[in-house]
């Protein structure tokens, strides 16, 4: 006769809604004991080995390396007729409490100056003991303690079950909670769905989802093998998720931050006409800015980079041609002029490109700008980047120079109207009042939607750019 | 001479460390640790093993009951067993004493059963034993506060004249436990300028188990912690934590020195929590494995074990049913706490004032009528 108890996935943490399943380490047939660990798990918090709660024969298994589980969700079923070595036959449990009663007893014994209270514990735990073996039946029912019984509202909600609930009675847990505030969220504007009227994390999701309308950033999932250059000489046999690989390629499934930037750059390059100009600049004078603000005190503890420089002409130049930081309002049929710049700086991550934007640019100083950099760029390699921190960019600048590379034809970030390139500053050969001289050299490409951008206009930001960029004093006229 | 010190040597790391065990089990003698515990038998040095195997088999139990649901939350103890089972044989049935959240070894000794420990950490209790009969105060989640607390009570006992009476079943001090982390936290300052200020028979014990969580004791503290009570006048010595006969008789004397009126003394046994913080904690975070390493070569099960192979007092037997029995005890808390019923969620209320109260009634009122909205679906 089989006897069939499903393993559930607990919360290993506290208050963790889901774990990632990173190891099954047993196999459908497997022997197991009492707390032989079966599952790892990676949580928010860290790695967690599961152990079973029962002895007996893994009969099924429900879940896969990679998958996210939520918390309550069966994990695998075991076959607990066979019995185990620590299997709780009625005997075996009353000859442990036995034990244990003893146990409480000799505690005592060696318990030096301490008879009086270690002889009231040692009674304690006789009659614990005896209580224990009074329950055997119980015991036996391995663990299954009073079932957490399911309930339900004695009276319907009136209505619809996914009314909004009144403020003061949104039931959810921390970190829901907090997710839906990094996600910018109400609370409020979520269809619960959870037991007991809770809101989920797949609630705020979804909501978020909505709001966004398929702007879906946070995956913790990892994109691709790290290692996949090692794939050229091995098949992989580490599975990552819904990875698969053979002698001569790895198929990898387009999830979030990948699947999102190819959505992104489809609808950009389909949607908006660009148009891409490109200048030549001569750097010489910005490096040597930089290396005087390098070698001063103010700016000792602050990473001053050619990129922040950039920044800041990019800024100056908007301010001469305000029309460019705008938006092609295609449903509202209008063009959306901005009165603050957001400036996205796009990040490579191991997980992808990702835009987290500098918020209110415009009111910065050239150093908040370099600090803000420097900040959005750790923050974008931990991973840590917040979805509201991608949002609301009205201008882009991407910096492919970093790659060694001198340009190239950038696309724009959905809503926005210009993209600027920055390219590999090198040392070339220059002509400067007719002589040559080895001068620091880099090329810059703007992007720019020909629907409410003209030419003219696109080249007079590159050359208000470029001219800043060549005389930093201009940013002092302009600026 | 003793071997609790009021001074500050003028290197403040050439602060020595008692120890009687070196981690390869070698006794050392020394004069006045060896006349605290004479009267100790190979028997009871048995039964001191048995209780750190027996402890540690319900640590690793709790773990498991938390990673299969059955608890909400657990902090290991695991590595610190020599300091408490040392610390709490030290203690006399009628002393009082005032426990963090991870003393299950000094529950152990106080004969506290490793279940009871469990019912807080299973959220069915506040408290899973008798504070009163078994002179031991519940666990404090708020660190820092027993000693402020310790204190109280040890002004208390010496205003019941139970101090300095000469009478060894009358004399009565307090043994209060807080770790290096909570040792930062302000309440331990005030708590010592009042036990220096009232001289009351208080024993502050503080494990170093090297990490407040993530924070290393380096961090934290720029001399060895069992100098900072002396700058209260409040003599202190460091004791090797993982050395259970060390801490056994440093603990004594100290304990000795508070019941005859001698005032407070500070212990700092220097030990590491070999488990994470607690079962939501993941310590390869911040610490390297290296160092958990290094530290269970400083095992107090194994240095007690070979201690007493040297003389002879200890057989592959006694190990295995040493072992054994914790199998047993790890079933019997597995069983146990699996079968534990949930409380009555109304009990909550009955135990927040000791008479009734009209705040707790309308709240009591409330919760009901909140219960009474559902059925039972089974």
């Amino acid at each position: 006769m089989s006897d069939i108890v499903t393993v559930q996935l607990n919360d290993p943490g506290e208050g963790l809604t889901e774990a990632e399943i990173i190891e099954i380490r047993v196999q459908v047939g497997d022997r197991v004991e009492i707390n032989d660990p079966i599952v790892t798990v990676e949580t928010a918090k860290s790695a967690v080995e599961l152990p079973s709660h029962v002895a007996g024969t893994v009969a099924a298994i429900h879940v896969a390396v990679g998958q996210e589980v939520p918390v309550g969700d069966p994990l695998l079923d075991i076959d607990t007729s066979g019995g185990g070595a620590d299997g709780s036959a009625p005997a075996s449990s009353a000859d442990a409490s036995a034990a244990d009663a003893d146990a409480g007893s000799a505690a005592g014994a060696v318990a030096g100056e301490a008879p009086a209270g270690a002889q009231a514990a040692a009674e304690t735990g006789g009659d614990d003991a005896a209580a224990a073996a009074e329950e055997p039946k119980t015991l036996v029912g391995y663990g299954a303690a009073a079932p957490t019984a399911r309930r339900r509202r004695r009276t319907a909600p009136s209505g619809d079950d996914q009314k909004q609930v009144p403020i003061d009675r949104i039931l959810a847990k921390p970190p829901v909670r907090k997710m839906a505030k990094d996600l910018g969220v109400a609370l409020h504007d979520v269809l619960a769905t959870g037991p007991g009227g809770t809101v989920t994390r797949e609630d705020v999701l979804a909501a978020s989802q909505r709001a966004l309308d398929g702007d879906f950033f946070p995956d913790d999932a990892p994109q691709a093998p790290e290692d996949l250059s090692g794939s050229m000489k091995a098949p992989r046999s580490q599975p990552f998720p819904g990875v698969t690989s053979d002698d001569s390629t790895t198929r990898v499934p387009i999830r979030s931050v990948r699947k999102r930037t190819a959505e992104a750059m489809v609808s950009s390059a389909f949607t908006a006409p660009h148009v891409t100009v490109f200048n030549e600049v001569d750097m010489t004078e910005t490096m040597e800015l930089i290396a005087q603000l390098k070698a001063s005190r103010e700016w000792s503890d602050i990473h001053i980079s050619p990129l922040a420089v950039l920044a800041r002409a990019v800024l100056v130049a908007i301010r001469r041609n305000p029309e460019v930081n705008a938006s092609w309002d295609e449903d509202a049929q209008e063009i959306v002029y901005k009165h603050f710049v957001n400036l996205g700086i796009a990040a490579a991550t191991p997980r992808g490109l990702i835009v987290p934007n500098i918020k209110d640019a415009h009111l910065m100083t050239l150093k908040e700008l370099a600090q803000s950099i420097t900040e959005l760029a750790q923050t974008a390699r931990a991973g840590k980047t917040t979805l509201s921190a991608t949002r609301g960019g009205t201008i882009t600048i991407t910096n492919f120079g970093v790659f060694g590379i001198d340009s190239g034809t950038p696309i724009l970030n959905p809503g926005e109207s210009v993209i600027v390139g920055f390219g590999a500053i090198k040392e070339k050969p220059w002509v400067v009042d007719g002589r040559i001289e080895p001068r620091r050299i880099c090329q810059l490409a703007v992007s720019f939607d020909h629907r409410l951008i003209d030419g003219a206009l696109g080249s007079e930001l590159l050359r208000d750019i470029s001219a800043v960029l060549e005389r930093p004093q201009l940013g002092l006229v302009w600026g | 001479m003793t071997v609790f010190r009021t001074s500050i040597p003028q290197a403040p790391q050439e602060e020595p460390t008692l120890r009687l065990l070196e981690a390869d089990g070698t006794r050392h003698p020394h004069e006045e640790l060896d006349a605290a515990i004479a009267d100790v038998t190979a028997e009871q040095m048995r039964g001191f093993y048995r209780d750190m195997v027996m402890i540690r088999a319900a640590d690793l139990e709790a773990t498991n009951l938390q990673r299969q649901g059955q608890l909400g939350l657990w902090a290991s103890a695991l590595g610190q067993e020599g300091a408490q089972i040392g610390a709490g044989h030290a203690c006399r049935p009628h002393d009082y004493l005032v426990p963090t959240y991870r003393e299950h070894g000094i529950a152990w000794a106080r004969g506290i059963e490793p279940w009871r420990l469990l019912e807080m950490f299973r959220g069915v209790s506040h408290l899973g034993w008798d504070p009163k009969a078994l002179k031991t105060h519940p666990y404090m989640i708020v660190l820092g506060s027993q000693v402020p607390q310790g204190v109280g009570y040890a002004m208390g006992i010496k205003r019941d004249g139970l101090v300095d009476t000469g009478d060894p079943d009358k004399d009565t001090a307090v043994l209060t436990l807080f770790g290096d982390g909570a040792s930062s936290e302000g309440e331990v300052s005030e708590g010592f300028t009042w036990a220096a200020s009232f001289q009351t028979p208080t024993v502050f014990f503080t494990q170093n188990n090297q990490w407040a969580i993530s924070v290393p004791t380096s961090v934290q503290t720029r001399v060895p912690l069992a100098q900072r009570s002396r700058g209260w006048g409040i003599p202190s010595a460091r004791v090797d934590g993982n050395d259970v006969l060390g801490v056994l008789a440093a603990t004594r004397i100290a304990m000795d020195a508070a019941r005859s009126g001698g005032g407070p003394r500070f212990i700092e046994a220097v030990t590491y929590r070999m488990a994470a913080h607690t079962t939501s904690d993941d310590a390869t975070r911040y610490r390297p494995s290296e160092e958990e390493e290094s530290w269970r070569q400083k095992d107090p099960i194994k240095r007690l074990g070979a201690h007493l192979d040297s003389l002879d007092e200890i057989d592959d037997d006694f190990v295995k049913s040493c072992e054994a029995e914790g199998h047993d005890l790890a079933m019997e808390l597995h069983h146990h706490i699996h079968a534990l019923p949930d409380p009555d969620p109304r009990e909550m209320f009955e135990y927040v004032y000791a008479e009734p109260h009209p705040l707790i009634e309308e709240e009591r009122a409330q919760f009901e009528a909140f219960q009474a909205q559902f059925e039972e679906d089974e």
